[in-house]
């Protein structure tokens, strides 16, 4: 192992990089952000057209404290650590946080007597806060909750986070300090000469000394074909999410949990940070890993979950439906693996707290990088971002001179940042991820009023274009 | 199209939130009675409202005694209230609706007060989107409403898919159907979930017409295709059997529902079940400063009716101003005892107190979930009041007239009932 040369690579030296980190979901994010602050010359490579385009794009936004982890588990440990991090980069990185707290419900007296095994569990992850709450208390912090509850716990730093802007501005800040993002680049193969990695691409050769996959759903797939190997396998789990309107917004206040099972946190309830409210998600396994298809009854069955908890739900429409599908594998925690002879990090199984824990997860791992002799020169000065704000707990680009006008007006999604979103260091490369930047069509209409002005906008900007031109118009 | 696009003022007598059929209409009648200061606030940059992208005829018969286009009938509108002195202000969009007429707005500017004597909202309606309708599938380009295909047909001459599936059978499904004949697409099929075509008129021979195989008691089961439509699985609501239809995309046309999301979040009653605004005979909401017309009170009627709307209203509006209209009203809301019944409009009658009734709305009107067959009768606790025996299809208008206002005991509570046959 002392042969391997662990000399910092130049950011000059453009084909060979210190790391080369494969997915850019919401861990890869996080870990291109950490190893540039700390110095290393980074690569990420996406197969898809923009980042954060698998698991990490149906998540329910939360982040936790851990208060409900398996204690002494990896995963306890990330959130934790990536909780008081958030905290600490949030405002610097002008992130939203919406200070909800969590109620963890009990609706039968089987679930109730489960709360103090919840509760030990939380004190025990060391969330002191954590305390019971009688159905009478409960319902005068939450008025609208079906008078059907037992009791409940309360855990008041559960806080809801934006899930897109969160990992855009980790990875705009890896950018930023250096490091580079290579979308639409998929890895063929590759091949480890004992001091270099060389990854064949869909863009070509890349080099670097350390490959750290963070491949998410595709993650054992990937661990196989470059270490011949993986310690886990992927079972995809989808979870289905529906997403009411802003009218909704008032019917709550805290982040509605349930009394956990084996398998799952079960259905949420949750204001957004965009001022909705959402209900989800369902978990469902599956074989595939790119199926992220809605179903009627199911959509039907969290319609009704979610009016047996909130009764005036009944009342608002549902302006959108999504699914997620979460990378959970055959444990329960987290399987991060360094394979110091390879120089090869695998980072799997972050299954549903992947926003929660990515900082964590991070750290985690270039702790454990530079355990094994690599070291780094951090910058002198590091850069912090400016990202457009499409939180409404922020000031909005409406709300400002020069905003050119508003496009999408469901969610009210100026001209202006429409353009800024299509240009700079990481422009939006698909429809997706120009709705992830903006929240364009992402309203009641669905893009009833807006879809035909941004097919222009975007024209020659997507891969796959939002409609085509063609000859036979002539004005009345 | 004329765009021109003032800053709003400060204060004005009357602003009319939306600048379609209805709105033009009403400023444009208002500023012809005499009002000094109307205000447009169109959040769009041109006015018009949807017939702008409607690329086809007719439209204008009421109000020109001329059939045009859409597109060339919104620009008559504008023209015309242009000329009548209104004020129109472009590229504003109202944020709040507060008591006492205030409104927020937001312009390319950044923020905005308004503070109107009175306010008449009518801002319109769109279609039911596939979330809305929880469709399986995954997300897929190439899915629209009519509404989007026809402003990116119409208005930026660009075309979503090529061979699509049309999802229902209103009116506005064969709009659908007239603009991809238009653009040169070429639909695949029209689905209709229940045993009859929808729209009234003639249009039950277009698709035969235009070659265009319509499926009835055909219902969507799941969208298929990653990146985009390749297809949509159908069932036969009859005999359950599914088939899949090739496809590169898909139009959910109609299922109207008003566009009230600004009126839902202020002080203004709306209806919990539709959404539509609460108002009475003269279209006044819940805060009798304010008014609701045009299509979302009712959707959905032809532009012409809405224009129509839009005048009467602003009669009413003129009235109230000059104090005809009792501000303290006694209020009697109407019930709807029936399942059947998706909605009726005004949902309350004001009956006229001090003053002299005005002239309101003659007719309640109301639309039905399914096809229905009986007797709709309104009653109060004394007895029924109208009745009458009807056969309808869903989004079909059915009128009953209202009962001589100063008949009603102002402690009545009324009540529309419907019996099936």
């Amino acid at each position: 192992m002392s042969q391997i040369d662990k000399t910092q690579v130049r950011e000059s030296d453009s084909s060979r990089y210190d790391i080369i980190i494969v997915g850019a979901g919401l861990v890869g994010c996080a870990m291109a952000r950490q190893f540039t602050l700390e110095g290393a010359h980074v690569l990420v490579i996406e197969k898809a057209a923009d980042i954060i385009d698998g698991a990490s794009k149906g998540n329910s936004a939360i982040l936790h404290t851990g208060f409900d982890a398996p204690p002494d588990s990896v995963e306890q440990s990330c959130i934790t650590q990536s909780y008081q991090e958030f905290i600490q980069i949030r405002k610097k990185l002008q992130l939203p946080l919406l200070k909800t707290g969590a109620l963890v419900l009990a609706w039968s007296d089987d679930e109730a007597d489960r709360l103090d095994g919840i509760l030990e569990k939380a004190h025990q992850n060391g969330v002191d806060d954590a305390k019971f709450i009688g159905a009478k208390a409960i319902l005068k912090k939450e008025p609208q909750l079906s008078d059907q509850l037992k009791a409940g716990i309360h855990v008041p730093r559960e806080y809801v986070i934006d899930p897109w802007t969160t990992p855009f501005v980790y990875m705009l800040q890896a950018i930023e300090n250096g490091a580079r993002l290579k979308r639409g680049c998929e890895v063929q193969s590759g091949k480890f000469d004992g001091q270099w990695w060389k990854l064949e691409t869909s863009q070509g050769t890349v080099q670097g000394r350390t490959v750290i996959s963070c491949a998410g759903l595709f993650g054992d797939l990937l661990d196989q074909q470059l270490i011949g190997t993986s310690a886990f396998h992927i079972r995809p789990r989808k979870g289905q999410f529906l997403v009411y309107d802003t009218s909704a917004y008032r019917l709550l206040h805290s982040i509605i949990l349930p009394v956990p099972n084996e398998i799952t946190k079960g259905v949420v309830i949750c204001r957004t940070a965009f001022g909705k409210v959402i209900v989800g998600p369902t978990a469902e396994e599956q074989e595939s890993r790119d199926d992220a298809s809605v179903d009627t009854a199911e959509l039907e069955s969290l319609r009704e979950k979610g009016e047996s908890i909130i009764p005036a739900l009944k009342f608002e429409p549902v302006n959108a439906t999504y699914a997620g599908i979460r990378p959970a594998t055959e444990f329960k925690d987290y399987c991060i693996k360094h394979y110091t002879d390879k120089n090869y990090i695998s980072v799997g199984g972050i299954r549903s707290t992947g926003l929660s824990a990515a900082l964590g997860i991070a750290k985690r791992v270039y702790a454990d990088y530079s355990a094994s002799g690599f070291n780094h020169t951090p910058a002198d000065k590091i850069k912090w971002p400016a990202v457009g704000q499409i939180a409404e707990t922020q000031i909005r680009d409406w709300q400002l001179q020069g905003n050119e006008g508003i496009v999408c007006h469901c969610e009210r999604v100026t001209r202006r940042e429409i353009k800024a979103a299509l240009t700079g260091k990481m422009p939006a490369a698909s429809l997706n991820g120009l709705k992830r930047r903006t929240r364009v069509t992402m309203g009641r209409c669905q893009g009833f009023y807006c879809s035909a002005q941004l097919s222009v906008m975007t024209e020659g900007y997507f891969d796959q274009s939002i409609s085509f031109q063609y000859g036979g118009y002539k004005d009345d | 199209m004329i765009s021109r696009c003032e800053p709003p003022p400060r204060r004005c007598d009357v602003a009319i939130i939306g600048g379609g059929p209805a709105g033009l209409a009403a400023a444009t009648e208002l500023k012809n009675l005499g009002i000094a200061s109307v205000v447009v606030l169109e959040r769009e940059p041109q006015a018009g409202g949807i017939p702008r992208h409607c690329g086809h005829p007719p439209f204008g018969m009421r109000e020109f005694k001329r059939i045009y286009t859409g597109p060339h009938y919104a620009r008559r509108l504008v023209e015309r209230t242009l000329n009548a002195a209104v004020t129109l202000c472009l590229d504003t969009s109202v944020v709040s609706i507060e008591a006492g007429g205030v409104l927020q707005l937001t312009t390319p500017m950044g923020l905005h007060e308004l503070r109107a004597t009175r306010v008449i909202i009518c801002t319109g309606i769109r279609e039911t989107p596939r979330a809305a309708r929880l469709v399986s599938g995954q997300r897929p380009l190439g899915i629209t409403t009519t509404g989007a295909l026809q402003s990116m047909v119409y208005l930026q001459h660009k075309i979503p898919f090529e061979k699509p599936v049309i999802v229902g059978s209103e009116l506005v499904s064969f709009s659908a159907l007239l603009t991809c004949k238009h653009a040169k697409i070429r639909p695949v099929a029209m689905l209709e979930q229940y045993s009859r075509i929808t729209a009234r008129w003639g249009s039950q021979l277009l698709p035969g017409m235009l070659g265009v195989p319509v499926h009835l008691n055909t219902r969507v089961v799941e969208i298929l295709g990653q990146q985009r439509v390749s297809g949509v699985k159908v069932c036969d609501t009859k005999t359950g059997k599914a088939r899949v239809l090739e496809c590169d995309g898909l139009v959910f046309s109609g299922q109207f529902i008003a566009e009230s999301s600004l009126m839902r979040s202020s002080h203004l009653q709306t209806d919990p079940q539709t959404g539509n605004p609460v108002i009475d005979q003269y279209g006044r909401c819940s805060d009798p400063e304010f008014f609701a017309t045009g299509n979302m009170t009712h959707p959905v009627e032809t532009a012409g009716a809405c224009w129509s709307d839009g005048v009467q209203t602003a009669h009413h509006v003129y009235a109230s101003l000059s104090g005809l209209l009792g501000r303290q009203d006694q209020r009697l809301k109407i019930n709807v005892a029936s399942p059947h019944i998706k909605y009726i409009v005004p949902q309350m009658l004001s009956l006229p107190g001090n003053h002299t009734a005005q002239a309101g709305m003659k007719n309640i009107s109301l639309r039905f979930k399914n096809p229905s067959h009986g007797r709709l009768s309104m009653r109060s606790h004394s007895g029924e009041l109208v009745t009458k025996f009807i056969h309808t299809l869903p989004e079909r208008r059915v009128k009953l007239s209202i009962p001589e206002l100063l008949t009603l005991d102002p402690s009545a509570s009324l009540e529309i009932q419907f019996r099936e046959k």
